[in-house]
């Protein structure tokens, strides 16, 4: 058995490969992203309205970064039940978010 | 792989295409049998599990914006952040991150035990240096004063950096675990599978923390 299954598991290199370079890949556009995060931040070339927007983007862009390499999502591969289940999860997400700031923000704009 | 599937059973691998994953996240790969073909279900739940935490983060996310001005004039976030540290927890979580994914991949080639173990302990070294750096910061914001009952904003804002630093607690015991699992059964079919999985919410704690840092930590630079 374990014989076997050694030579079975040594196949598939290009496959390890491209394993190993989607972590590494991943990280790199991590840490650049983060960079530019702190740049962004600390720096402010365009005055705080661009660089709150610079923070959005990429986060976001990072968050797909984190996704793609590290989770390996990958939209167009996944089956129906984990792309419904993704998009379940960001519909309860944007209802309840919305709402919450909506309303708490609200509430609390009136106390203050 | 004739071997195997006669070894394994021949009747559980029609559907299966090996040139797509059976679920998101890192495969064992049809080279490792049952393992994988199992693996489809429980990373399934695993994946619910996840989405269902990232509902709750994003629901002390919310909490967190709206509270933003309700300092009750206590301290703020300029006056906790310290980015010099949360640069290097950034970096200290960015790499525990990518050794946790090189040890699943040097378990899914097989490439010993040893390697798989030390890789592992590698990840949770780094995961206890953010520990060790966000606990120093909680401790230097109790000493200005700035304790959850001060304020709305310092309730949420403790609420939320603490839910994740709590994450990555369990995660390290969880490391621990994991260590302990391949040393008394070795990397078997469900130690591997579970592994998997700890990795997949050890990657998920570096999606939170993006979401952390830039609503709550980098804005502290800006005031």
């Amino acid at each position: 058995m374990s014989t076997n299954t050694d030579t079975v598991l040594k196949l598939g290199e290009a496959e390890h490969r491209r394993e190993l370079r989607s972590y590494y890949w991943g990280f790199a556009g991590a840490v650049v992203l983060t960079a530019f995060s702190f740049l962004a931040a600390l720096w402010q070339p365009f005055g705080p309205f661009v660089a709150y927007c610079g923070l959005g983007a990429f986060a976001v862009a990072q968050i797909i970064v984190h996704f793609r390499c590290f989770l390996h999502l990958d939209l167009t591969r996944q089956k129906r039940e984990d792309l419904q289940l993704l998009l379940f999860t960001f519909l309860i997400i944007a209802i309840m978010i919305a709402g919450t700031v909506w309303i708490l923000g609200s509430l609390m704009d009136r106390m203050m | 792989m004739t071997s195997m599937t006669s070894m394994t059973s021949t009747v559980a691998d029609p559907g299966v295409d090996a040139s797509r994953p059976l679920h998101p996240g890192l495969n064992l790969g049809p080279a490792h049998g049952a393992a994988h073909r199992d693996a489809e279900m429980v990373v399934f739940g695993f994946w619910v599990f996840l989405m269902s935490d990232l509902v709750t983060f994003a629901m002390f996310f919310a909490i967190y914006a709206t509270a933003i001005d309700a300092t009750a004039g206590g301290p703020g976030n300029a006056a906790i952040t310290d980015l010099a540290s949360i640069a290097m927890q950034t970096g200290a979580l960015l790499a525990s991150s990518l050794v946790f994914g090189l040890g699943t991949v040097a378990m899914k080639y097989n490439e010993g035990r040893a390697k798989v173990v030390g890789l592992l302990l590698a990840s949770l070294a780094l995961g206890l240096v953010f520990l060790g750096l966000e606990i120093r910061d909680f401790m230097h914001a109790a000493e200005i004063g700035a304790v959850p009952m001060r304020s709305g904003y310092l309730s949420a804002y403790w609420a939320l950096v603490g839910l994740h630093g709590l994450h990555v607690a369990v995660g390290s015991l969880l490391i621990v675990a994991m260590v302990a699992q391949i040393g008394v059964f070795g990397l078997r079919a469900d130690v591997k599978s579970r592994i998997l999985r700890l990795g997949l919410y050890w990657h998920f704690l570096d999606v939170i923390w993006v979401g952390i840092i830039t609503v709550i930590f980098l804005p502290g630079a800006f005031a």
